[in-house]
């Protein structure tokens, strides 16, 4: 049968495909869909971690238990996960372990650009890289192969371009669960001191070769002879890229992208006159071919960052453009992403814009009230380090920073690696007023849930953390609530906060608008033209239901002043304006009232 | 560049929160029951946020890439009037535009900090010889709910499409809940028939 999945899709697909029962991850884009579909299968078990160590240490634990577990993450989310991935390179994976990396060329939502095909070099284990949803439908059952068959964790790498595109998938039976659960101690393969560590450092060596034996052999490590004038060596997206410009030259096109086929491609380039490396971001087949000692051409002419496409491939080749509409001569105003109308993040940003504070920042959906108007956030590094930041800039300041160094960060980040800088924080004395941004979900990255949400992943109740007495027991000198659609209230909290000696948590609640469990149906909210004196004060919450109505636009008679000075007025889009009433706490003229 | 395969581009363009994705895998669906190959590729994440959002459909009967390059693309598909321009070198001469005559105001319009770009359709009608304005979320007030407008931008597209109608009248079954049904086959219909053919 045939379906149209996403990249995304296909993998969970592939996996359950391949009888694959459990699967663990942290929530990131471009990788989140992976374990949302795979959750909804069948006798399947998953989980949405903490943070991305522990997804992949849960996936150890049940590897090594006999299950073939399924771990997901974007690519910085490897980082969290590095520690472990680098010695259970070393202890081999029992039952199989595959990691999905989903990295993100060009930074669509990412922080950074990082090449993960570099971790399966510098772990040493073996890497897929598929390059449409047909293949990351094959490729995942492929790692699980080599996971058994090898005893490695096997990393599935797909870029934003595969996990969020969509194309047709040939669906295949699932094959049925396999139960090869164990309880088998063997310290000399996991309990990795030195002595056995040592010892299991050749094993990795010994696995490495015999995987560079595999990969001459791979059949998804394929030669594509046509054209002898110029040859192609490329993997994943690019491959589709390059196809659908130069159909007929001829290709080396790699599933198994770490360890590379040395003899295979030594014989490729036997066999064609001009040959190329097309990679985006590092040049990570490029140099190993060069280290060959065969001439290549690859970085000289294709970008180092960014993703590629269909003409930025035939451009570099060529050297020729295709003939595009000219943009005309006007400025085209920026649409970037911005907080929804009803965001609860708007009034806890609004009123920190307003003080004079350094917000050290973290990432999520409020990351974007860094910009104008709201303009109070000052950082964003990675997750958890607002918490640490804060804690840092203040003891750097001292008494030059007391009362000016606000660290914020969201729930789900708060769980992922918040925790533990909060406890530098009371330890060593630290003075930071730290804000939760408690919208009761991960909204960034699509509404997961987290330990804070009372409910797991497969939609159980389960327990929720409870951020107030978290604080209270590791010991900070004060806890508070604010709801952040009250501006005067979450004004208040936070003045007296950075007034006081110590550390300071402060809990700033409210659903965001998109959460489905608490959605709360509000009438919209309206602007009096009879009272509206054109002040914009009100624009200054930076909303998009609010808009600003130029009376110099409208012809003479379709307006009304209310003084004389009056350029125009706010308008608010009943459509979709949720009632939130930030936009209304602001308006000194009571014009903004409430549908009804 | 001349290019060999047959496969057509379309690019869908707007707002977050259009239901763009929805669109286009509406479309996408059509035309694999069609028989065709077919790919599409967005970016979702930030996009979700009232920024712009595209989103790429090839077809054919063999597709490798799920984007278009500059210049490829065979239809744009403007769900807002600012979006359309923004895309303008993925277009050729030979392009068709179809333009949502509808504004959203992008915050920095909001701000007063920048001017929103008055006479986008006529910088269209100067760049292409095909260019079909629809005031699609008006239409989709009269089919019964606004939120419908991007099946009315489906239903004036699929004029261009080699899809059956009963096939789409499949697709919009399958891919809403019943109680939504009606009202987006209602307007689909008028999307697909507001300007003569
Ligand atoms: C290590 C790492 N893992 C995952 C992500 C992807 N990511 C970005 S923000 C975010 C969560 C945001 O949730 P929350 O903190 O609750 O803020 P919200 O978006 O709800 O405002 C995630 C998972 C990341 N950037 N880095």
């Amino acid at each position: 049968m045939k379906a149209l999945l996403s990249g995304n899709e296909a993998i969970a697909r592939g996996a359950y495909e391949y009888g694959v029962r459990f699967g663990a991850g942290y929530p990131g884009t471009p990788s989140t869909e992976i374990l949302e579909a795979f959750s909804k299968y069948e006798g399947v078990y998953a989980e949405w971690s903490p943070n991305e160590k522990v997804a992949l240490e849960v996936g150890i634990g049940a590897a090594l238990a006999g299950e073939k577990a399924l771990v997901t993450m974007k690519h910085v989310g490897l980082n969290v996960a590095a520690d472990p991935l680098f010695t259970v390179s070393y202890t081999g994976t029992n039952g199989a372990l595959v990691i999905v990396s989903a990295d993100d060329p060009s930074m669509h939502s990412s922080q950074n650009e990082q090449d993960n095909r570099n971790y399966a070099k510098f772990a040493k284990v073996p890497l897929l890289e598929p390059a449409d949803s047909e293949e990351a439908r094959r490729y995942v059952k492929i790692a699980f192969e080599l996971s058994e068959k090898f005893d490695t964790p096997v990393i599935l790498r797909t870029t934003t371009r595969v996990s969020h595109s969509k194309g047709i998938v040939e669906l295949e039976e699932p094959t049925a669960y396999e139960d090869k659960r164990m309880i088998k101690p063997d310290v000399a393969k996991y309990v990795m001191v030195p002595a056995m560590a040592r010892g299991r450092r050749h094993e990795v060596e010994k696995r490495l070769r015999a995987l560079k034996e595999y990969a001459n052999t791979c059949p998804e490590n394929r030669i594509e002879m046509a054209d002898p004038e110029v040859g192609i060596i490329t993997a994943g997206m690019c491959y589709n890229y390059a196809k659908s410009v130069f159909p007929d030259y001829s290709y080396l096109k790699l599933g198994l992208v770490y360890p590379l086929p040395e003899r295979l491609i030594r014989d490729f380039a036997s066999r064609v006159k001009k040959l190329y490396v097309i990679e985006e971001l590092d040049p990570f087949i490029e140099e190993q071919v060069k280290a060959m000692g065969i001439s290549v051409v690859g970085k000289e002419i294709f970008p180092y960052a960014g993703e590629f496409d269909p003409g930025i491939i035939y451009e570099a080749i060529t050297g020729k453009k295709n003939i595009t509409l000219t943009p005309p001569e006007i400025e085209i105003p920026p649409r970037p992403p911005n907080l929804c109308p009803g965001c609860p993040h708007r009034g806890i940003f609004y009123v920190l814009g307003k003080l004079q504070v350094f917000v050290t920042g973290d990432i999520g959906c409020y990351t974007l009230a860094f910009m104008k108007p709201l303009e109070g956030l000052h950082s964003c590094i990675c997750m958890g380090a607002s918490v640490s930041m804060a804690h840092g800039m203040s003891k750097a300041l001292k008494e030059k920073g007391r009362g000016k160094i606000v660290g914020v960060i969201g729930d789900s980040t708060f769980l992922h690696s918040g925790i533990t800088p909060l406890i530098d924080i009371v330890y060593n004395k630290g003075e930071a007023v730290i804000v939760i941004c408690d919208n009761r979900t991960t909204a960034m990255t699509g509404m997961q849930d987290h330990p804070g949400t009372g409910f797991t992943l497969q939609q159980e109740l389960t327990k929720a953390v409870n951020y107030e007495e978290l604080g209270r027991v590791l010991g900070l000198d004060s806890v508070r609530v604010v709801d952040p659609y009250d501006l005067k209230e979450t004004e208040d909290v936070l003045k007296e906060e950075l007034s006081r000696a110590g550390s300071s948590l402060i809990v700033s609640r409210r659903a965001c608008v998109l959460y489905r469990r608490e959605k709360v149906k509000q009438e919209s909210l309206w602007v009096d033209e009879e009272k509206c004196v054109g002040c914009r004060q009100c624009l200054n919450v930076g909303c998009p239901s609010l808009s600003w109505i130029d009376f110099s636009d409208l012809p003479e008679g379709a307006y009304k002043k209310i003084t004389k000075k009056q350029k125009g007025r706010a308008l608010i889009d009943a459509d979709s304006c949720t009632g939130c009433s930030i936009c209304a706490q602001l308006c000194s003229k009571k014009a903004i009232l409430r549908k009804g | 560049m001349e290019r060999k395969d047959k496969v057509r581009r379309l690019l869908l363009a707007g707002v977050g929160g259009q239901g763009i994705l929805k669109a286009s895998d509406m479309i996408c669906t059509a035309l694999m029951y069609e028989g065709l190959d077919v790919k599409k590729s967005e970016v979702h994440g930030m996009a979700q946020r009232g920024g712009s959002v595209t989103s790429h459909v090839l077809y054919g009967s063999k597709v490798f890439s799920p984007v278009a390059g500059r210049g490829e693309v065979d239809i744009l598909i403007a769900f807002e009037i600012l979006e359309s321009l923004r895309y303008i070198n993925y277009l050729k001469p030979t392009s068709k535009v179809i333009l949502n005559d509808f504004r959203i105001n992008p915050p920095v319009v909001n701000l007063g900090i920048m001017k929103y770009p008055e006479h986008i359709e006529d910088i269209w009608k100067e760049q292409v010889t095909s260019l079909e304005v629809i005031k699609a979320r008006e239409i989709a007030r009269k089919a019964g709910n606004f939120r419908s407008e991007n099946v009315v931008m489906v239903g004036i597209l699929a004029r261009h499409l080699p899809v059956k109608r009963e096939i789409w009248e499949r697709v919009i079954n399958e891919s809403f809940s019943e109680d939504l049904r009606d009202v987006n086959i209602r307007a689909f219909q008028l999307g697909y028939s507001a300007l003569p053919s």
